[in-house]
């Protein structure tokens, strides 16, 4: 079993399986969550995917954001030190129980 | 109005299930509509993402699965009616009436007509011939990447966006290509000189053969395959499939003939209302009255015309404001544009294009218009907010890399 936990913008937690080998934006996006509109689909050109890291399973870890990751950030009023594009994070078993907050819209 | 067929009635009938459409739908539920919602959409697939056509669908690096825009559930949990594979054909605006190609009708509270382009066909000699590609649907794409294994020379007609993310991608899987452009310059009409010199150096470092200058006259073909593409100065080039990228046709012609103001496209105001009583138009196929009177093709303006589109219809009425914005990606080139340049009256280019990593900002009167950015993720995302407040800004600060954009006050003059 591979947890994701989300946190919608009204604050309530939803949990699902997810799939291992896409990324954690796909993941979300495939669950039905609306409000994250990842209008790139991924490619890392609008920060529309935007999320908190909330928890992490104690032995994972995530890389580091890449650096136009970060300047993308660095364009939302909503960054946080846990920000990050869910579409620049792949899903793995490793992540299991992950919870995340969606960022509020810009 | 026809609503004795109770089945037959919908609150909001969407037609086209594309970016805009879709998220019409998305957005009226999430603004608490409660009606009942159609989506009729003429390609069969469920809403999907399009400009992975032309990009990693293309390459063979993404399978179609991962680029539904929702999951195939999403629509029956929202009770949104997906009625898939069929064509609205006629809008009778007084009686609240869609007929199908099926020849089904649906009346409807209220319609928002969705429907996207189709691409500029070729309408010189031998533009029938197969073997003559477009990318404008999962079809199309579907269609190309089937003959593409047994082609080894792709002549590519026009140097905008889609024929050259196509000629990065047949580059790359080892195609010889050659990129016909009618104009001086590649992305003429979306961007400035610097963007499409940059772009001609990097495909032709890439082996494109790039003709700018060049029409195509006619295509000749044999057993109705296409062989040859003959150029307006009379020169043949061999080609074993041609790829089309010449733009769009909005796919208006139903509201036009409803009665709807416009011509290239839907006429709208900033509520993406249209001139008929209910009817709104959003994404590729509608103009904006206001502004520069254009019609905006992306990902970005069709998913916030939807939700504006929907939130007028929830009697949330906010004028569409959002600022414009897009991206292209080529080769390993990240291309990100903020802003809409149109009718600048000069640009300054920040950073050196050898770099592969710069910015050309558009001016007006002085004034920030837009950027593209290419590989320059911090000048897009900087680079918003003189596009927003219009920042006046010396030309000579605004090409110094040693400064970042938002270290830049306006009025520096
Ligand atoms: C290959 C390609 C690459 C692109 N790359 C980018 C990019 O990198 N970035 C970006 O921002 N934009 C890109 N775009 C543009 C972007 O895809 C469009 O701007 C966007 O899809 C417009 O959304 P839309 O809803 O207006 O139209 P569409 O998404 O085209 O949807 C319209 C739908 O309506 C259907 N339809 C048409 N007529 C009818 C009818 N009468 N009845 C029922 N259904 C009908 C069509 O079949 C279609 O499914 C690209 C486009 C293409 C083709
Ligand atoms: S989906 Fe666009 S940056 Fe993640």
């Amino acid at each position: 079993m591979s947890m994701i936990s989300v946190r919608t913008r009204d604050g309530e937690l939803h949990s699902f399986e997810g799939r291992v080998g896409t990324s954690l934006m796909e993941n979300i996006r495939s669950a039905g969550f609306d409000e994250l509109l990842a209008m790139c689909g991924g490619c890392l050109s609008c920060a529309t995917c935007h999320l908190y890291v909330e928890e992490l399973p104690r032995t994972a870890s995530l890389a580091t954001p890449s650096i136009d990751e970060s300047e993308l950030l660095e364009g939302s009023d909503y960054r946080q030190e846990n920000s990050r594009l869910s579409c620049q994070i792949p899903f793995d078993e490793t992540l299991s129980g992950i919870v995340v907050r969606i960022a509020p819209e810009e | 109005m026809t609503r004795e067929n109770h089945n037959r009635f919908f609150d909001c009938v969407i037609v086209g299930g594309g970016h805009g459409g879709s998220q019409t739908a998305a957005a009226l539920r999430q603004s608490g509509f409660t009606g009942r919602i159609a989506l009729i959409g003429a390609e069969p697939e469920v809403p999907y993402d399009r400009p992975s056509l032309s990009k990693e669908y293309l390459a063979g690096k993404k399978s179609f699965e991962r680029m539904h825009l929702r999951p195939e559930d999403f629509w029956t949990s929202r009770q949104v009616e997906l009625m898939l594979g069929r064509r609205v054909t006629t809008v009778d605006a007084a009686a609240h009436v869609v007929v199908t190609d099926l020849g089904e009708r649906f009346s409807y509270g209220k319609l928002v007509w969705a429907a996207g382009g189709e691409p500029r066909r070729l309408s010189c000699p031998g533009s029938e011939l197969a073997g003559i590609c477009y990318i404008r649907s999962k079809a199309d794409c579907d269609a190309l990447v089937e003959v593409l294994p047994g082609a080894e020379r792709i002549v590519i007609v026009g140097g905008g966006y889609v024929g050259l993310e196509a000629a990065a991608v047949f580059r790359e899987i080892g195609k010889d290509v050659i990129l016909v452009e009618a104009l001086d310059r590649v992305l003429a009409r979306v961007a400035g000189e610097p963007v499409s010199r940059f772009y001609e150096a990097e495909h032709r470092a890439h082996g494109v053969d790039i003709r700018l200058n060049c029409g195509v006259r006619s295509l000749e073909g044999s057993n109705g395959r296409v062989r040859n593409v003959v150029l307006a100065t009379g020169e043949k080039i061999s080609a074993d499939i041609v790829v089309v990228g010449i733009g769009i046709i909005p796919s208006a012609g139903p509201l036009i003939e409803a009665g709807a103001e416009g011509s290239n496209g839907v006429d709208v105001d900033e509520f993406c209302r249209t001139s008929l009583p209910d009817i709104y138009c959003i994404g590729d196929c509608a103009r904006l009255r206001h502004g520069p009177g254009i019609r905006i093709e992306s990902v970005q303006n069709a998913t916030d015309q939807a939700t504006t589109a929907a939130k007028a219809i929830c009697g949330d009425l906010k004028p569409y404001d959002a600022t414009p914005w897009f991206w292209s990606n080529q080769y390993d080139l990240r291309m990100q544009t903020v802003g809409l340049n149109y009718g600048f009256d000069s640009v300054v280019t920040r950073g050196n294009p050898a770099s592969r990593s710069f910015s050309v900002v558009y001016l007006k009167d002085g004034a920030v218009l837009a950027l593209d950015c290419v590989n320059a993720s911090r000048d897009y995302v900087q680079g918003r907010k003189l596009v927003d407040s219009s920042a006046r800004i010396d030309r000579d600060a605004l090409a110094d890399t040693s400064k970042q954009l938002k270290e830049l006050s306006p009025e520096a003059l």
